[in-house]
């Protein structure tokens, strides 16, 4: 099981909770595993998120592969200019 | 890959060196070539009528006069694109408004014709009827329940019932417990704020060039940062296959983020499609500033609750960003970043996403972290000055640093923050002596920086010179960047290398340009095709030498046998091995494509000295270092200029520049001699210094540089007028007017 703190809007949308477990070995596996998990969140997942996993950030790499003891972080899509 | 764990003390030979730039002769010569300079035999001129009405219906367009005028080719509205994909519908509609328009400059039909003075004569000629409607230009008008409404049924799920429909999302980050944290405070500064939008202000107007032939197939050369976005956007909203449509980019004459989103582009297209032949578009400065995009204007609140020794227990901030006429501002970015520089227990900030009728805002160097920063840091500095501490120790006592957990939430692996605040303790700049109606100000700034899609590919020519080809425009130095980091890998002279920008038909998928994501991106795919063309050329030369190819290294430039047991064979130069290719197999390329993902977070500390006109409430960049973190400086010359371009953009936003609508909802200077940006006699010298803590996700440690050094100098400006003026200044831009009224309010007591 990964542990994935979310943002605190999203957290509305998950019951509440601020940090929510997941069975995944993927960032696939995690980003479906949320959606199953909390079909509230659908919505913002549908419109793109950017994950920390260990402080370094991914968007799209969905076999990124993310250790039981990693520090999971649900963030907005970052956007650049 | 990571930051190379064979070579720590990596010694760089050409990475960190100062080469000449490889467009500086085209540039300075005229012979570059930039999205205007393009022309084909038989080239229409395409040009756009604009609404004069913030917010209106469009009950009805009669193209028939225009296109019965002799020399017009073909004339479009939106009801020749059709029904587009979800995903590009609002950006179909900021390029030609549907039943709306929504803002004064909006697009509402086009026309393509012999010459310009034909186009603008059809312009005249197309007669549009236009219900009125109310409008919004102003964000905390614009969250009222009796705001005028832009649009019905765009409201996200995170906003609460009861809201105005402008209102579109609310988010939230932080952790602790603001309220438990302003309780342990010794002090609470509590104080809004306002920014206005301001442009990217980039001197190329955009510009573009299109054809489409019968058979479907379509050229458009255009200046952007990003011409994979631009076919992937141009394609959905024509309906065509990517394949078919090929676009090049152009020279660009800046972008700073406003050039990642299309506005002319599939207009030009479409007119070229009707019409049968060539379109070129180039807009005007008015145009442009009417029409693409700015940045949002803010109002933003701030809650700091600090003791008396300087430690920050608690921050709040509450941000309202409009993003102009579509949802999409940058009020996220902020949220997250404002106060991502502290290490704090209690934080919490809480954007709103805000609709009004002005230009959809564009990205701008740090989408919306400029804003937070100028709020955030602006209370900071007046908790510190409260208590008569040094603003520079209250911001290294609070500074974020390794294992720190970010108030976005992640924990921060190795930092560069507190390097940039040492830096600035430790120069002469913050020691050096000030004047009368002079004040000196500080402030920080982060940029969290990114990756994405990239494709390089390397190539070896017969006589052993290298040609690299990317796919990112080339807004920052990035030609030299990966012509650096190419010689650098392979071993060979800068000059041996040149770097290109290829069109959309020789690369694979390219993310834009943006997010400082191109040095660390591409230089990391660079790196790794220089790498992979050394391991075939290492094959070739084992191949000649008759031994295994695990028995040949690359060293200096040349193939090498490994160790004495290889064999004692001379080294085998890359000229020497690329002279025989067609005889070992054929030609020699190396080529990555990545998703590149582990950009590191980027942090800077600016330092600024302001002397104020008392009589006439004018401020002079008296001056101005800036301290930053560029993980490695692959050619420290640029990343100097980005940090100076950083600072003089922000002093332009901190002291001038300002979109001011009249209450008709119409853009009362949309024009650079009223839109007023810094000129170089603004300005003095801006010093710069160069921290490098490595990026732990880059082989050789880089990070991105263009957009941190934007983020701090709206606080360190206001900062320092504050200062000098004896008042917070809490409202951007702080121009003659508003700091005479504030200096005037102050004597009035």
């Amino acid at each position: 099981m990964v542990e994935v703190v979310l943002w605190g809007s999203l957290a509305d949308q998950a019951e509440g909770a601020r940090k929510v477990e997941i069975k995944a070995a993927t960032l696939r596996e995690l980003l479906d595993g949320l959606g199953e998990k909390f079909p509230g969140l659908r919505p913002e997942l549908k419109r793109g998120v950017s994950v920390s996993i260990d402080g370094r950030i991914y968007n799209d790499s969905w076999f990124q592969p993310i250790a039981p003891d990693s520090e999971v972080v649900l963030l907005k899509r970052l956007k650049g200019g | 890959m990571a930051l190379d764990d064979t070579k720590k003390t990596r010694d760089f030979k050409v990475v960190g060196t100062r080469p000449d730039r490889p467009d500086g002769i085209d540039k300075v010569t005229g012979r570059a070539r930039f999205g205007a300079d393009m022309v084909l035999p038989g080239m229409l001129t395409g040009r756009i009528l604009r609404s004069p009405h913030a917010h209106a219906r469009i009950k009805r367009i009669d193209t028939s006069k225009a296109e019965a005028l002799s020399g017009v080719k073909a004339v479009v509205t939106r009801a020749d694109f059709g029904e587009v994909p979800a995903d590009v519908a609002d950006v179909m509609d900021n390029c030609m408004a549907g039943d709306k328009a929504l803002y004064d400059g909006h697009a509402v039909a086009a026309v393509a014709a012999s010459s310009p003075a034909v186009a603008r004569k059809a312009l005249k000629l197309i007669e549009v009827e236009y219900e009125v409607l109310p409008h919004v230009t102003d964000v905390d008008e614009a969250i009222k329940p009796d705001a005028p409404v832009l649009h019905e049924g765009r409201q996200q799920e995170t906003v609460p019932g009861g809201m105005s429909a402008n209102v579109i999302a609310r988010s939230e980050f932080g952790h602790g417990d603001i309220e438990v944290g302003l309780k342990q405070a010794d002090r609470v500064v509590e104080r809004s704020y306002r920014t206005a939008a301001t442009h990217q202000g980039y001197i190329e107007p955009h510009a573009c060039l299109a054809t489409m032939g019968p058979d479907g197939k379509a050229d458009l050369w255009v200046c952007t940062q990003g011409h994979y976005m631009v076919r992937n956007t141009c394609a959905a909203i024509l309906g065509m296959e990517q394949g078919q449509l090929r676009v090049t980019a152009s020279e660009i004459g800046g972008g700073f983020g406003g050039k990642t989103v299309v506005f002319l582009e599939p207009v030009a297209l479409m007119l070229a499609r009707k019409s049968g032949r060539p379109v070129k578009m180039v807009m005007s400065r008015s145009e442009v500033l009417r029409a693409t995009g700015p940045t949002s204007s803010t109002s933003i609140d701030v809650k700091i609750g600090m003791t008396k020794e300087g430690r920050i227990t608690a921050g709040f901030a509450e941000l309202r960003y409009q993003g102009g006429a579509y949802p999409g501002s940058p009020v996220d970015m902020g949220a997250m970043s404002g106060f991502a520089p502290y290490d704090l227990e209690n934080v919490k900030t809480v954007g709103w996403d805000v609709v009004t009728n002005r230009p959809k805002a564009a990205a701008y160097r740090a989408p919306g972290a400029p804003m937070a920063a100028f709020a955030i840091e602006s209370a900071i500095d007046e908790a510190a000055r409260g208590f008569g501490l040094d603003p520079l120790e209250v911001r290294l006592m609070n500074g974020a640093d390794e294992g720190t957990k970010a108030s976005y939430g992640p924990t921060y692996p190795a930092i560069g923050l507190k390097a940039t605040l040492e830096a600035a303790k430790s120069h002469p700049h913050w020691s050096a002596p000030l004047g009368e109606n002079q004040g000196r100000g500080v402030a920080c700034g982060f940029w969290f920086n990114f990756g994405g899609d990239t494709c390089v590919s390397l190539n070896i020519t017969p006589d052993g010179t290298v040609t690299v080809s990317e796919g990112n425009p080339d807004i920052g130095g990035s030609r030299a960047s990966m012509t650096m980091m190419a010689a650098e890998e392979l071993g060979i002279p800068y000059d041996q290398v040149r770097t290109i920008i290829a069109d959309t038909g020789s690369l694979g998928q390219n993310e834009v340009t943006d997010g400082s994501r191109v040095t660390f991106a591409v230089g990391l795919a660079t790196i790794k095709a220089a790498r992979a063309a050394k391991t075939e050329m290492c094959r070739r030369a084992a191949m000649v030498w008759g031994i295994d190819e695990e028995a040949v290294e690359w060293e200096d430039g040349a193939a090498r046998p490994a160790g004495p047991n290889a064999g004692k064979f001379p080294p085998m130069t890359l000229k020497e091995i690329a002279a025989i290719a067609s005889n070992t197999g054929g030609p020699i390329a190396g080529h990555h494509e990545v998703n590149a993902e582990g950009a590191g977070v980027s942090f800077a500390t600016h330092m600024v000295d302001v002397e104020l006109d008392p009589d006439t409430g004018s401020t002079k960049i008296l001056r101005y270092t800036v301290f930053q973190d560029a993980g490695k400086a692959v050619h420290p010359s640029y990343v100097e200029g980005q940090f100076q371009g950083g600072a003089v953009q922000g002093i332009g936003w901190a002291l001038n520049e300002e979109y001011i609508y009249g209450k008709d909802g119409i853009l009362q200077n949309a024009g650079f001699l009223d839109y007023r940006i810094p000129v170089a006699s603004d300005l003095p010298m801006i010093d710069t210094v160069i921290l490098e803590i490595p990026n732990p996700g880059h082989p050789y440690g880089v990070r991105g540089v263009g957009e941190t050094s934007i983020v701090p100098p709206l606080a360190a400006i206001a900062n320092a007028v504050s200062a000098a003026a004896g008042v917070r200044m809490t409202q951007l831009p702080m121009s003659p007017p508003r700091v005479l009224a504030a200096l005037q309010a102050q004597a009035d007591g």
